[in-house]
């Protein structure tokens, strides 16, 4: 019956929103009850992986309708910055731009018992919360590396590359970091952690890379067997999927793994800004920590996680992160990233 | 109607409260500032380095002005405080990069020191530092203007922490300062007490001077209050030598008329003229008594002020009081009995009161004894020394006794005989003096019994 009720609500598809904001999927979660209120939600993530925590959440507040969107993390910024669309709550894994967001001036403050025992690099002012940290980590096949043992770090990494370039000549994925916001994202930390990262580039590059805008096209291919090897893949995502697979294996590299945050603001557009405050806490309540990690497959904020993982890296919610998306400074670094990829 | 005027304590402690108040209110605008300046100068530190190394990283060229924005110039901007930032790049007057709604700075003179200011940014104020530079575009020079802004929640936050100490800085100085005046007003004020608690100490017949040291502040006191104590001496002794010289100068005349009165008597052959004379006799033993007891009861209340104290034998006092009266009580006829003293029964005290009280209590009791009849005088000792005078007089009738011992009551039934009504007063003036008592019963069978208290030395 549900699920009934659920199909119906679902548009699936790319649907123009409004004034030109691109959609990809919008989906009602009509309330249980007599329908109180509604909340609207934007976000990143797509519906399935967050749906086990809405229905809890509606269960618990049978009067509430839920609305959820999901688009590009370049959409929801547009969404908010310039339409100033309405939205209670907005879910993104693009730190940098939800930190432009909060830092212009379109995150309306919000304070709860629940956003003040968030450890403080899990927030930023009282505009902008992380709910779930995700590691960035290499995969790869078991069988493409035969014989040559898993590396361990970059350095590793690179020497592998380069001693055997035909194995992996074309049987690398990475993203492409002019297309996709989350490998722009994490190639320019990676750049800033390291200058191993543009070593790297130049030995992908002299291998004919593939490149990629999502996590999943490059598990999908590495499953396939088309890829021997794929860098800077999301963990939460490649984790449950090559789970229990033999052939491949999650590689967190131990000079340095990037740790995305994935980040809520309650937008100053917000119609009921309480309610997305509300979802935010219960997204970082105990119920929704468990949900989170139990059936979404994303990892709650802990910082036992981190301390207990000196390797790992969270990228730090700061204004630091506006420096990249400054416009010539963006053109600066994919121009530098293209020459290292395209040296030959 | 006047009010009294504040306790010195109150006063001083007041005086110091406020003081303390104000120095307190002194103190935590002053941290206030201070630490607002501090603040202040360090997120414009902050602040500065950041635009200046973005400044630094600028670069010329062929192609235009090469921007490279550390990342760390503006990461450091949130590690006091998560601050909003916004940058703004000009080069010839376009903006480059950044946010093109910044607020330019007033004045052209920017140089490679950082200037700042504060103005208002969209739905904020935010600090501004702008930083000039020239660089070399195609060989030309080009004026490049570099603006960082931050908001200044962060510094508001620690202005609002420092204003929170600053108060309890200035509430806790005030609550030691308030705890010392209290002590300061204590430890002042001792000296003043201490003094005002010897002096009001003192027994009524302590006329020494002060002699205790006292602050410089209360010598003045000191000296105007030994100077009062040496004036009252002065009277008390010029009042009793006046008392002395009054007895001796009435009493000598009246006994020199009497004498004439009595010559006169025996020498007068007129029967209408002796019963005149014996009139007169007899006026001016009435007026001899009076005027002794008068004095009797003036040097009482002079004495009782300064006691002689000396040991006194009552048992010779009450012999020698009952030979001198033995004459007069002669006269009408009646015997003189003393018992209890044979041997001495010493007290404590002024001989000439004690002699006083007895003499007028003799007096009282002949005064009113019929003839042939006796006044019995015994001495007995018991916790006290105790005179018992008793008469076959006619007694109280019945009237309180403490209305007796008032000064110039008599008593009802006194009537034909003369007196002034002073007796009894003084006889309970010197016991009470002395520190005994007195009392005035009916004797059994008839008459009055007298019974003077006197501690035992």
């Amino acid at each position: 019956m549900r699920t009934a009720l659920l199909a119906i609500g679902v548009i699936i598809g790319l649907t123009r929103f409004a004034a030109g904001f691109t959609v990809e999927e919008e989906t009602v979660f009509p309330s249980a009850g007599v329908e109180q209120q509604r909340i609207a939600i934007l976000s990143t993530t797509d519906t399935a992986v967050l749906k086990p925590l809405i229905e809890a959440y509606q269960s618990r507040n049978p009067d509430i309708a839920v609305h959820y969107t999901v688009a590009s993390s370049q959409e929801v910024f547009a969404a908010i910055q310039s339409e100033r669309l309405a939205f209670d709550l907005v879910i993104s894994s693009a730190m940098d731009l939800q930190m432009k967001l909060a830092n212009d001036g379109f995150a309306a403050p919000y304070r709860s018992a629940a956003t003040e025992a968030l450890p403080r690099w899990a927030r930023w002012q009282d505009r902008l919360f992380a709910f779930a940290q995700e590691n960035v980590v290499l995969i790869a096949s078991n069988e493409g590396l035969e014989g040559l043992g898993l590396p361990q770090t970059r350095r590793d990494l690179i020497e592998m590359l380069r001693d055997n370039p035909n194995r992996f000549r074309g049987r690398i994925g990475t993203y492409d970091p002019s297309l996709s916001g989350a490998g722009y994202l994490f190639a320019t930390q990676d750049a800033r952690q390291s200058d191993s990262f543009w070593r790297l580039a130049e030995v992908m590059g002299s291998l004919a890379p593939r490149l990629y805008i999502s996590s999943n096209d490059m598990i999908t291919d590495l499953k396939q067997g088309t890829l021997v090897l794929a860098y800077n893949v999301l963990g939460s995502y490649a984790g449950p999927r090559l789970a229990g697979d033999g052939d491949t294996s999650v590689v967190e590299l131990e000079d340095h793994t990037l740790t995305l945050l994935r980040t809520g603001l309650v937008p100053t557009t917000a119609e009921t800004p309480e309610l997305g405050g509300a979802f935010l806490d219960f997204l970082l309540g105990a119920e929704g920590r468990r949900l989170l990690r139990d059936a979404a497959g994303l990892p709650p904020i802990d910082e036992t996680a981190l301390s207990s993982g000196p390797h790992l890296r969270p990228m730090r919610l700061d204004p630091g992160l506006l420096v990249f998306l400054d416009a010539i400074k963006r053109r600066a670094f994919l121009d530098e990233w293209s020459a290292a990829l395209q040296q030959n | 109607m006047r009010r009294a005027p504040l306790s010195l304590r109150l006063r001083l402690v007041l005086q110091l409260l406020g003081i303390a108040a104000v120095l307190a209110i002194m103190l935590y605008f002053t941290v206030r500032t201070v630490a607002e300046q501090a603040a202040e100068a360090t997120q414009d530190g902050v602040l500065g380095a950041a635009t200046l190394a973005i400044a630094e990283s600028l670069q010329g060229g062929d192609s235009g002005v090469g921007v490279d924005l550390p990342y760390e110039a503006f990461s450091i901007l949130g590690s006091i405080s998560a601050d909003r930032v916004f940058y703004r790049i000009d080069a010839d007057g376009a903006t480059l990069t950044g946010y093109d709604d910044l607020p330019l700075p007033e004045e052209a003179g920017v140089a490679v020191v950082p200037v700042f200011y504060t103005r208002p940014f969209r739905d904020t104020e935010v600090r501004i530092a702008a930083v000039a530079r020239m660089l070399l575009v195609a060989r030309e020079p080009v004026p490049v203007l570099v603006m960082v802004a931050q908001t200044r929640q962060g510094q508001e936050a620690i202005a609002q922490r420092v204003a929170q100490r600053a108060a309890a800085i200035g509430l806790g100085s005030f609550a030691l300062a308030a705890a010392l005046s209290l002590l300061t007003a204590g430890s002042v004020l001792r000296p003043i007490n201490r003094l005002a608690d010897a002096v009001g100490r003192r027994g009524p017949q302590d006329l020494r001077s002060v002699d205790r040291p006292t602050p410089a502040e209360l010598r003045p006191l000191v000296t105007a209050l030994n100077g009062f104590i040496a004036r009252l001496r002065g009277a008390l002794n010029r009042t009793e030598t006046f008392i002395a010289e009054a007895a001796h100068h009435i009493r000598t005349p009246l006994a020199t008329v009497r004498a004439r009165a009595e010559i006169a008597l025996r020498q007068s052959k007129s029967e209408e003229m002796r019963a005149t004379l014996r009139a007169v006799i007899r006026a001016v033993e009435e007026s001899s008594r009076s005027a002794g007891q008068l004095l009797d009861h003036a040097t009482v209340v002079a004495r009782t002020d300064r006691l002689a104290d000396e040991k006194v034998d009552l048992a010779k006092l009450v012999a020698a009081q009952a030979d001198a009266f033995r004459p007069t009580a002669e006269l009408r006829d009646l015997t003189i009995h003393h018992s209890g003293t044979d041997r001495p029964v010493i007290v404590q005290g002024d001989r000439a009161l004690i002699e006083a009280a007895l003499r007028n209590l003799i007096d009282n009791a002949i005064k009113y004894s019929p003839p042939e009849t006796s006044v019995d005088l015994d001495l007995t000792t018991g916790a006290e020394a105790l005179i018992e005078v008793a008469d076959r007089g006619r007694g109280l009738s019945g009237q309180a006794q403490s209305k007796l011992t008032q000064r110039f009551i008599r008593g009802e039934n006194a009537g034909d005989i003369i007196g002034s009504g002073l007796g009894l007063t003084i006889v309970a003036e010197v016991a009470v003096a002395h520190g005994g008592h007195f009392d005035l019963t009916e004797r059994e069978g008839g008459g009055a019994c007298a019974r003077l208290y006197l501690p035992l030395a």
